[in-house]
């Protein structure tokens, strides 16, 4: 094995950590998307755990009925079914990584894990053009041109309701990890080419 | 020339009429101080420091406010019916208002006291009594609702009561007019008052969890009015005080033939020798009728029970149980100071304000410092014996005092209209203030706890007058708040009242505000004709009673479309609201219906029974604005004849096939 393919103590450990933090996001909230009215001065808030919903969906729901809007069900998810798998066996591939400590391997970790990222964003920004745009044509409220999408990330104003949506702590690991993981390579790349300078 | 001389006389008279008018001292006006305003306002949005909850009097509720601003937020209804709110015409809540003289719809809420821990309010409950039929009530302050009313035997109007020992394990019920026991001996000539006509104290447990009421024991008394009375705290637990009148018993023209004696009682009890007596079984066990009702909150149903025996233990039987301290005239309030050491007796008639000290108390009994005859086999203590001083000169007509945390009392004054402050040890007036007009009861914040909160004290005025616009013959009661954090009372604030507040409590928002429910959990709620969610509405014939499983959520109920209903049958609307949100009730009432609309909280099941009288389409709707879509939330019945061929039918959202 060349000296120069192995990583250095500290990203090892930096990887074996992350692994570890994405089990615990597999229990966690990962996406949050909040409502403000002036008749809900305490808010409404919708979260998304890798496996259920939560938070006041029922409320959301039976307001949603207005608009048209179809009431969210668990159920009607496959994502729920395998995200927390998806999301185990990147916990899994990060320790992986960080055990074997291979420059290579964790590029392709890295790349690995930016795809899942841009693709669960992608599906997540589809799920809401879906629930914004097909709406029951006999809704007791139609506003002619509007569409209740709520933002991917960000604040969007729904006719009396402000939608607020940001990841939530689950979230916030995911984006912590990918951080970490494109310093490491990074770093890596840094400290490759000044030991071929050498 | 004579002529002149008499239009001079006549300008004389008229400067010297005009100049005595003007020496006519000015009426009330406003003497209110420059930034009262500022000190009573509450922005919009922000909260109230205190929940003042005030006895609605004759309306038979209680009114919860908030001090400083003195914004009502809500009536409660506890001894009357409410219309407003379903209360009394619910089949859930018809049990509440249950006695042994069947239902009754009205009473007269008289005070309230609220459930102390050592002797501070703990921010559980609230006491109430009536004082027509007798009765006490419990209101729960988790949900601002009555949750449960005692009937008690024995008792011609409760109004002694519903005052409550330091850690309220009884609260006191006893009885302003006394009369013989309960029973068929209770047919006697009026006129033999002295030999047959009783009072009763009844001390009734409160469980320290669910604070659910027992009438543990009566003491019987010689015929008395009790009036009211005050529980002994710190030094004093364990003693009960109450001031009584008519020592004449007199039961004809009260007003001349009860004022006749210079004094009359302070009746001081050693509850906690009472309670010894009662549990080694030295009572009589009696048999009487009172009911118990008490509302379920899982059921959401009210259930009403006939007891049928009390305890009773004869104040005469007992050497060490009670005795009686002379008080001059006629006394309303009788008060025992934060530390416990000083009872204030407060007689209508009189022009002092007799303090009464508990250390003195206990050594004349000690020392056997008595009068040389009983009354009615109850010792008479020595007035100099028990007295620690007087008030001179305090003002007309005292009838109630409460205490501050910097040692003074305040003392209210009906007959020269004003409140007094003065200091216990020295017995000095400090300040006096005119109020707005012929105060009752007043309430310092905490006043009656061992750590008074001080700060405000609110007078509850028996004439209005000029206060507010006028509204022809009935004026609301109006109270008025002081400021007494200062050496001067400073009146800050007038405020109308519902009905006539005899007594109120004010409680640090603190103690309340978070524990207040916000919704009823569906999944919790056992009422047996709940309909879980719409796939469970329904409706069921059972012979003539027709059952409707209704459900309410924003902005429909299901089913909405009922046909097969026949003249003849009665029809019971199970409502159930299964909205889970804060604040989102709705309400149902149908054309004809012979009682009020039902109020439905989220996760609540409440039943209106509906008797139809003619054959017809009846519309439903909801009463209480619920969404944009509130108008669109309603139904028909279809009523045909008795008989009729057209079958049980019900949907919402479609078009049925006419079962015809």
């Amino acid at each position: 094995m060349k000296r120069n393919d192995v990583i250095i103590k500290l990203h090892r450990a930096l990887l074996i950590v992350c692994g570890l933090a994405l089990f615990a996001v597999i229990a966690l909230p990962i996406w949050r998307i909040e409502l403000d009215a002036a008749q809900y001065p305490e808010g409404l808030e919708l979260l998304i755990y890798s496996y259920k919903l939560d938070g006041q969906v029922d409320i959301i729901n039976g307001l949603n009925h207005y608009i048209g809007m179809r009431t969210l069900h668990a159920d009607d998810f496959i994502e729920f079914t395998v995200l927390p798998y998806i999301i185990g066996a990147y916990g899994l591939a990060f320790i992986a990584v960080g055990a074997v400590g291979r420059r290579k391997l964790v590029n392709m970790l890295f790349v690995a894990f930016l795809l899942f990222g841009i693709v669960a964003m992608v599906d997540f920004w589809m799920w809401e053009y879906d629930y914004g745009h097909h709406l029951d044509p006999n809704a007791p409220i139609k506003v002619p041109g509007m569409a209740y999408q709520p933002p991917l990330i960000g604040f969007k104003q729904l006719l009396n309701f402000g939608a607020f949506s940001i990841p939530a702590v689950g979230g916030w690991i995911f984006v912590v990890c990918g951080v970490l993981l494109a310093y490491c390579v990074f770093a890596e790349w840094r400290l490759a080419k000044n030991s071929l300078k050498s | 020339m004579k002529r002149r001389k008499h239009l001079l006389w006549l300008l004389a008279a008229m400067v010297v009429s005009i100049s005595f008018s003007a020496c006519k001292p000015r009426g009330a006006g406003s003497a209110v101080t420059g930034n009262a305003a500022a000190r009573t306002y509450v922005p919009p949005g922000q909260y109230d420091e205190f929940y003042n909850f005030v006895s609605g009097g004759f309306s038979g509720q209680m009114s919860v406010y908030g001090l400083p601003s003195g914004r009502l937020f809500r009536v409660i209804p506890v001894f009357s019916v409410d219309p407003e709110k379903g209360w009394g015409f619910s089949e859930e809540t018809k049990p509440m208002l249950e006695t042994s003289h069947g239902f009754i719809p009205w009473d007269d809420l008289h005070h309230i006291e609220a459930s102390f821990t050592d002797g501070m309010p703990d921010g559980k409950w609230m006491f109430a009594n009536s004082n027509n039929t007798p009765r006490l009530a419990r209101i729960d302050l988790a949900t601002h609702r009555t949750a449960e009313i005692i009937e008690i035997p024995n008792t011609g109007g409760n109004h002694c009561s519903p005052f409550t020992t330091e850690n309220s394990e009884y609260v006191i019920a006893a009885t302003r007019f006394s009369v013989p026991p309960d029973g068929p001996g209770g047919d006697v000539p009026i006129s033999s008052y002295k030999e047959n006509f009783k009072g009763h104290i009844s001390f009734v447990r409160v469980d320290k969890e669910t604070g659910e009421f027992d009438i543990a024991f009566q003491l019987k008394t010689p015929g008395l009015n009790f009036d009211l009375s005050s529980a002994g705290k710190g030094k004093s637990n364990g003693w009960l005080f109450l001031s009584c009148y008519n020592s004449e018993q007199a039961h004809t023209l009260l007003e001349v033939s009860a004022s006749q004696n210079d004094k009359d009682f302070i009746l001081a009890i050693n509850w906690k020798k009472a309670e010894e007596y009662f549990k080694a079984g030295r009572g009589t066990k009696q048999a009487v009728r009172y009911a118990h009702n008490k509302y379920n909150e899982e059921t959401h149903s009210a259930t009403s029970e006939i007891k049928t025996e009390v305890t009773v233990l004869d104040v005469a039987d007992f050497e060490d149980l009670a005795y009686l301290i002379p008080c001059p005239k006629s006394p309303h309030g009788t008060d025992v100071n934060p530390t416990g050491e000083y009872i204030i007796g407060s007689g209508k008639l009189a022009a002092l304000i007799p303090v009464f000290s508990f250390d003195k108390l206990q050594n004349a009994i000690a020392n056997k410092d008595f009068e040389a005859e009983q009354y009615g086999g109850i010792p008479v203590v020595k007035y100099e014996s028990a007295l620690h001083g007087e008030v001179e000169k305090p003002g007309l007509g005292p009838l109630h005092t409460e205490f501050d945390d910097k040692g003074n009392a305040y003392t209210s004054f009906f007959v020269s209209s004003e409140i007094v402050k003065w200091n216990i040890e020295k017995l000095e007036v400090i300040d006096r203030q005119p109020t707005y007009y012929s105060v009752g009861h007043l309430m310092v914040a905490g006043g009656n706890s061992k750590k008074p909160y001080g700060k405000y004290l609110v007078a509850y005025n028996k004439i209005t007058k000029d206060r507010f616009l006028p509204t022809g013959p009935e004026l609301c009661h109006a109270a008025q708040l002081f400021d007494i954090s200062g050496e001067k009372m400073e009146l800050l604030l007038d405020f109308p009242t519902i009905g006539e507040p005899h007594y109120a409590q004010a409680v640090p928002a603190d103690l309340i505000k978070d524990r207040s429910v916000k919704i009823y959990d569906i999944n919790a709620n056992k009422h047996p004709y709940i309909a879980k969610g719409e796939s469970e509405a329904r409706v069921e014939r059972n012979g003539n009673t027709v059952h409707v499983y209704l459900t309410t959520i924003r902005s429909h109920f299901t089913p909405d479309n009922i046909e097969g209903i026949q003249l003849g049958d009665e029809v019971y609307f199970h409502v159930t609201n299964i909205e889970q949100d804060w604040d989102m009730p709705h309400g149902f009432a149908i054309k004809g219906a012979g009682n009020s609309e039902l109020l439905v909280m989220p996760g609540e099941t409440q039943t209106l029974k509906w008797v139809p009288d003619r054959t017809g389409i009846f519309p439903m709707y909801c009463t209480d604005f619920c969404s944009a879509l509130h108008q669109e939330m309603s139904g028909y019945v279809r009523v045909s004849p008795k008989g009729s061929n057209v079958q049980l039918a019900f949907s919402t959202g479609v078009n049925p096939s006419a079962g015809e």
